[in-house]
């Protein structure tokens, strides 16, 4: 069976320095994989070139998704096939009601994959449902899309977003941080919800508590531009009492 | 030296007599010869059949603009024109008859479509005329045109509104135009106003009475009735005390014209309680992709809040022309008057704008409100210009102005030039202004949603002119929004 994602040997580089440096990873349908590691080891990096974000360099290895090469496809034909990145940090427009957004990014979506347009109240419906489950509040929605928004809302929002797209693969870059541990709870749960034979994810967080909502197949630690480290969800709790202080020499 | 003088003078006037009736006979012609000359003047008039006050009006603007010069302060460059080398007069042309949507060049289509606009409203705009028969499947599918407009006119009469063809309103209410023309934009203002003063073809023509509503936008009028404007467009709209009208130039759909030079003059008077609200959205064709061939556009607008209470609301989206000069102006002059200026102008390719406002405070307690949106991509050059005064006698005068732009790229330019004096000390003016560049970073967010590069620019940029755009009449927002994502293609990547 073709794996989902399948990573061999990536490197890549922003502004002439060396950030991915040799990473292997492959994540098949169904399976949720977490990823650890120190600050500044590469894992925003690595979510971003997944993602096909302007400015890095791939400069060796191959990723395939779906048994495609990933690289051959323009950023936006990814979110359309089905690659969906929940930033880091995400984004304020001004301007523009998180609804309007909302609809643009699916009906983009669909109409790159030949399938009809959502009508508006279809949409809103649809909408409305989704954002009750993750607690937001549908007021919300008419405001300009995470223009002013708490750290927490923005990542409820960013979850929202992948609820409404239904992506195949789902990289969620600290969706954890800023939320309150109410929050946490229904993020995670929103997101477990959304958990499928056919969809595969990459958790990327900080903390082992979020393995406790979320709880996930593998576990990685990322350092220095490679997966270090592989195991199970017992990995977590393990750096939790070690941090990655034993990498550091194998990163140098 | 007296004696050759008038002989000259004699010599000029034979000569002048025999040009005159050269083609003072020749009245059914469709076009005067090139270039400018009191007997040019002359025949426009005597088109139009216009009393002699008239033609003293527009031989007064001539010979004044004779001593005139062009202007050279705007931040626009283009080659100088020659004045004689222009038509001023053509008859309204006919557009060439089509049988069907199919003979239309397809780019425009394309264009109507991504503008959302009714198919047989697409037919109008190109000038498709169908059989008598099918014509009336297309009313029962549709709509008629014709009733709709005769409907529209019934209504308007009802109230009490005038709106007619200026040159129809010199005919039939003369003693009402000669009160007003030039009472807000005088015959001697500008270069441009002044020679447009002189040979101005056609445009509209407004009153509405006092107390009356004007039952519909005139919008919708011209939607269905577009015009030919020509180049040298007049327009005078008066709002008696305590009437309301809303008023919609232009039309989103890309305008072509031969003439290169346009230069338009729009006059608006609000009394005492009155309101005006006019909208614009210009769309003329821009020059092609090294920036040759589009329009120049000079407009000179003004509106005068001539009584106390009154208001007037400027609103325009300009996306078209390879020039745009245009400052449309309020003269606060009734106490407790107030003017808004709403813009979004952007540029593209090689397009240059230089446009704002002036309010002009004059009575007391007079406020203006001004927002300006300038998006600049390409190698284009987008300037906002804006005035703000406030008279000796202007007590409690207040503005704000808040003037943002964007920059799409590095090649393209943005600039703000406010000019703000106050005179009287209880004066309070506000003004903001921001420049920023589109930010890579909020493009990549959308397209990781799916969105390609230009439905990104587009979201994103109709996002940053939101508060412009919810002036306009809904039926213009929508169309006007795809406008602006339209104009800014291929402005990225
Ligand atoms: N434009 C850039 N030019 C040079 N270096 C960069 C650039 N962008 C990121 N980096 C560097 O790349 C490295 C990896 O950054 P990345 O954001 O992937 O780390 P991370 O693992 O996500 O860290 P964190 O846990 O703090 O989120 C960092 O050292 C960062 O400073
Ligand atoms: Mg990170």
């Amino acid at each position: 069976m073709t794996a989902l994602l399948e990573i061999r040997d990536l490197r890549a580089e922003i502004g002439g320095r060396k950030i991915l440096n040799g990473l292997d990873l492959t994540v098949n349908k169904g399976e949720i994989h977490a990823i650890m590691g120190p600050n500044g080891a590469g894992k925003s990096t690595l979510s971003y070139v997944l993602a096909g974000k302007p400015g890095y360099e791939i400069t060796g290895g191959q990723v395939l998704f779906n048994g495609e090469d990933l690289f051959e496809m323009s950023p936006d034909e990814r979110a359309a096939k089905g690659v969906f990145l929940a930033f880091q940090y995400p984004l304020e427009i001004p301007g523009v009601a998180t609804l309007t957004f909302l609809r643009a990014a699916l009906n983009a979506q669909r109409k790159k994959r030949g399938e009809e347009e959502l009508s508006s109240p279809d949409l809103l419906k649809r909408v409305r449902e989704l954002a009750k489950k993750l607690g937001i509040d549908p007021e919300m929605l008419r405001r300009p899309l995470n223009v002013g928004f708490s750290g927490g809302e923005k990542k409820r929002n960013e979850t929202l977003q992948m609820a409404l797209l239904e992506p195949r693969l789902c990289v969620l870059d600290e969706t954890d941080s800023g939320l309150d541990i109410d929050a946490l709870k229904v993020v995670a749960n929103g997101v477990n919800q959304l958990r499928s034979a056919e969809r595969g994810m990459i958790v990327i967080t900080h903390y082992q508590r979020l393995l406790d909502y979320i709880v996930p197949d593998v576990v990685h630690v990322l350092a220095a531009g490679r997966i270090v480290e592989t195991g199970g969800k017992d990995l977590a709790l393990q750096l939790e009492a070690t941090g990655y202080a034993q990498y550091q020499n194998e990163a140098a | 030296m007296a004696a050759v003088q008038e002989t000259v003078e004699q010599v000029r006037r034979i000569d002048v007599e025999q040009y005159k009736y050269g083609f003072v006979t020749d009245i059914e012609s469709e076009k005067a010869p090139k270039g400018l000359s009191e007997d040019i003047v002359r025949f426009i008039s005597a088109k139009k059949n216009e009393p002699a006050w008239m033609l003293d009006w527009r031989l007064d603007a001539y010979r004044r603009w004779l001593t005139m010069r062009e202007p050279e302060w705007a931040r626009v460059s283009y080659p100088k024109i020659d004045y004689q080398d222009l038509y001023y007069y053509s008859a309204p042309k006919k557009k060439p008859e089509l049988a069907s949507l199919d003979e239309v060049d397809p780019e425009i289509l394309k264009t109507y479509e991504k503008l959302g606009i009714p198919l047989r409203e697409q037919e109008l705009l190109a000038g498709v005329v169908r059989p008598e028969g099918e014509r009336r499947i297309a009313v029962d599918a549709v709509f008629d045109s014709v009733s709709v407009a005769t409907t529209f006119q019934k209504e308007l009469q009802e109230a009490g509104v005038i709106f007619m063809p200026i040159s129809e309103a010199l005919r039939e209410y003369p003693d009402l135009v000669r009160k007003y023309l030039g009472s807000v934009v005088p015959t001697s203002d500008n270069y441009f106003a002044t020679l447009n003063s002189a040979v101005f073809s056609d445009g509209s023509f407004v009153y509405v009475p006092p107390g009356v509503r004007c039952p519909m936008e005139l919008s919708t009028y011209f939607r269905i009735n577009e015009r030919n404007t020509g180049q040298f467009e007049r327009t005078l709209i008066i709002a008696d005390k305590g009437s309301y009208v809303s008023y919609l130039e232009g039309c989103t759909a890309p305008q072509r014209d031969e003439n290169q030079l346009h230069a338009a003059v729009v006059e608006l008077v609000a009394m005492d309680d009155a309101e005006i609200k006019y909208s614009t959205v210009q769309n003329w064709y821009p020059g092609n992709a090294d920036g040759v061939g589009g329009i120049y556009n000079f407009v000179t607008k003004r509106g005068d809040c001539r009584g106390d209470n009154s208001k007037i609301s400027w609103t325009q989206v300009e996306t078209g022309s390879a020039i745009t000069w245009k400052y449309p102006s309020c003269i606060l002059r009734g106490d407790n008057s107030s003017g808004e200026f709403y813009s979004i102008a952007i540029s593209n390719g090689h397009q240059q704008v230089d446009s704002g406002t002036k309010m002009i405070h004059l009575g007391k307690n007079t406020s203006s409100r001004i927002i300006s949106k300038g998006i600049a991509a390409g190698v284009s050059q987008n300037t906002y210009r804006g005035q703000v005064t406030a008279h000796r006698k202007a007590a409690g005068a207040r503005n704000f102005t808040a003037c943002d732009s964007l920059l799409i790229g590095d090649m393209c330019g943005a600039h703000t030039v406010p000019y703000i004096e106050a005179r009287n000390p209880t004066a309070v003016f506000e003004h903001e202004a921001t420049t920023s560049k589109i930010s890579e970073d909020v493009l990549f967010y959308c397209i990781q949603r799916g969105l390609s590069q230009e439905e990104a620019v587009g979201l994103v940029v109709n996002g940053f002119v939101k508060d412009v755009l919810q002036q306009l009449p809904m039926e213009f927002a929508v169309e006007a929004q795809k406008l602006i994502s339209i104009s800014l293609e291929g402005s990225v990547g």
